[in-house]
């Protein structure tokens, strides 16, 4: 059954393997290290580095926007969980069929149209600002709270439909086979087809993963101390920039490596799909 | 006594009309084989027997109850009739013997312990006792029909519908499949076949139904309707088979 399809190439010679991997390496030394020096020995440079670059401001910068950038990971795991879960819950609404769950279906799917349909920042904007301007008493006050709900509710709404997506594509037979052998609807879902369109949602889930990451910065108006906040606060007080820089590259570090392994899975996915079709 | 009684079954997909007054007894332990070109209804008169899709007009009775009757409870129906379709449908990400004991734990509130050693039976019987911890992934196209059979048999039906079970198959696969049903045939379990394997067809069957739009136009005993078909559709089908190489040895 498992086939390694890279076994037939060991007889090929080390050198004629090593030498695409050079040729590479070469050309994209060339190309990067023209256009570094091109940049470098430009009249401006100096200032752009002083400016964006400079060593010193950064390690000055590093421990606050790294504090900052603890916080936006906080706030993204959290809002992760929630968003698996709730987005979950509104899929089975979907999905479930008879007269008895109309309003459930219905609700999920006003849901979906409501909140996939308004900017991200202008939830955050009206939950962060506006509910705790309300003074309810009961209701939490911070910023960070609202925001992150309103980020919530957004990402929940592509959620749902990347679920939906995931159960759809799961053969009509399997719930065929087993309303068959009796199972109710619910079990139908949670044995049956749960299951597999949990496996094949992980690779689109991964890039809802990747893009939250990034919109965890819009809480930054808010007030909340993430990174973002974090660096624009020493911006503000040394009229630098390299703070923003070191947060562009933390967020970086961190998308990079889930940016490529989205695409490895989805790579494995479509293989195993091909497989399947054979 | 007849197992499966159906009176006048009609059905509609919007204003296409798919079954048209169709009457059927089975009896027990009788093996009916269902024939006739695509299209002419045989599947949905299949899935009509087991309540997995509704029709409009007519009765359904298993064992003298109709099968809307409430006695049948809301699992009853699929305890007494089990279906195995073309595509084997098995759940992918459970082993066979999860595949197997689903219903019967889930379903059937059965012991796990004790379904598991009934399906572990079940499948040293057929010869699979060894994949039990397989997925069917791993398996070839015979194989994961062969436990699909045994899935649909774990509820211990009374009747058995098979749709096309070797369609998919690949032609040296298709035996296997074959002989498990020949081996059913044997314990006397009652069947309603869908197969387009006339010879098949002609070792297996007690009575074979010949159905065109939705109708069962012709039928009798496999040797007859095959050698002798009354009907002039009976015949331009079966003459069709002979032609396209499939059925040589049929008559
Ligand atoms: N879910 C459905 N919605 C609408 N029409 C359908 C549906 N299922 C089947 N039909 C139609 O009903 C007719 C009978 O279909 P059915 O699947 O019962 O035929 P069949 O005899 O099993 O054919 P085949 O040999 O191709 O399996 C066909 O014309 C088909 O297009
Ligand atoms: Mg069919």
């Amino acid at each position: 059954m498992t086939r390694r399809p890279g076994k037939g190439r060991r007889k090929i010679a080390l050198k004629d393997r090593l030498t695409p991997v050079l040729i590479s390496l070469a050309s994209v030394v060339v190309v990067f290290g023209s256009i570094a020096w091109f940049v470098g020995s430009a009249p401006q440079w100096p200032r752009i580095q002083l400016q964006f670059f400079s060593i010193e401001a950064m390690v000055e910068a590093a421990p606050g926007v790294a504090r900052g950038f603890l916080v936006s990971l906080q706030i993204w795991l959290v809002s992760l969980v929630c968003i698996g879960i709730w987005a979950l819950i509104l899929a089975i609404f979907r999905a479930m069929s008879g007269p008895w769950f109309a309003p459930l279906r219905v609700f999920a799917i006003v849901y979906v149209d409501l909140f996939r349909g308004l900017p991200a920042l202008l939830l955050v904007l009206l939950l962060g600002f506006g509910i705790p301007a309300l003074n309810l008493p009961g209701l939490p006050r911070e910023g960070l709270f609202w925001g992150g709900v309103a980020l919530i509710l957004s990402y929940s709404a592509y959620a749902t439909e990347v679920y939906r997506s995931g159960i759809e594509a799961v053969h009509e037979g399997q719930s065929m086979a087993a309303k068959s052998l009796g199972l109710t609807q619910w079990q139908t879902l949670r044995y049956a087809i749960l299951p597999q369109a949990l496996r094949n949602v992980v690779p689109a889930m991964l890039n809802l993963v990747v893009a939250l990451q990034k919109d965890v910065a819009l809480l930054s108006v808010l007030g909340v101390r993430d990174a973002v906040r974090e660096a624009q606060i020493y911006t503000a007080r040394t009229f630098n920039y390299s703070s923003l820089v070191v947060a562009a590259i933390l967020f970086l570090l961190a998308t990079i490596p889930l940016a490529r392994l989205t695409d490895h899975l989805q790579r494995k996915d479509r293989q195993r799909r091909l497989q399947g079709a054979l | 006594m007849h197992r499966v009684e159906i009176e006048k079954l009609t059905k509609f997909y919007g204003e296409r009309q798919v079954l048209d007054q169709i009457d059927l007894s089975v009896s027990d332990h009788e093996v009916v084989c269902l024939i006739g070109a695509s299209g002419s209804g045989k599947s949905t008169l299949l899935r009509c027997i087991n309540g997995l899709t509704e029709f409009d007009e007519g009765s359904i009775r298993i064992d003298g109850v109709d099968i809307y009757d409430e006695s049948f409870g809301r699992t009853g129906l699929y305890k007494k009739v089990g279906i195995v379709f073309q595509a084997y449908n098995l759940f992918p990400t459970m082993s066979v013997l999860g595949n197997i004991t689903l219903a019967p734990i889930k379903v059937h509130g059965r012991p796990r312990a004790e379904a598991e050693a009934a399906a572990m039976k079940l499948l040293d019987l057929f010869g699979l006792g060894q994949y039990a911890k397989s997925y069917p992934e791993q398996l070839s196209g015979g194989q994961q029909q062969r436990v699909a059979i045994v899935r649909s048999l774990a509820t211990e039906p009374e009747v058995l519908l098979l749709d096309e079970v070797t369609a998919a198959l690949d032609p040296e696969l298709i035996g296997e499949v074959l002989k498990i049903i020949h081996d059913l045939k044997q314990t006397g379990m009652t069947m309603v076949i869908v197969t387009h394997e006339m010879a098949f067809a002609r070792d297996v069957a007690d009575r074979v139904c010949f159905l065109d739009g939705g109708r069962i136009i012709e039928q009798g005993a496999p040797r007859e309707l095959f050698s002798k078909p009354e009907n002039p559709r009976t015949q331009k089908f079966l003459q069709r088979i002979i032609e396209s190489g499939r059925l040589a040895a049929l008559v």
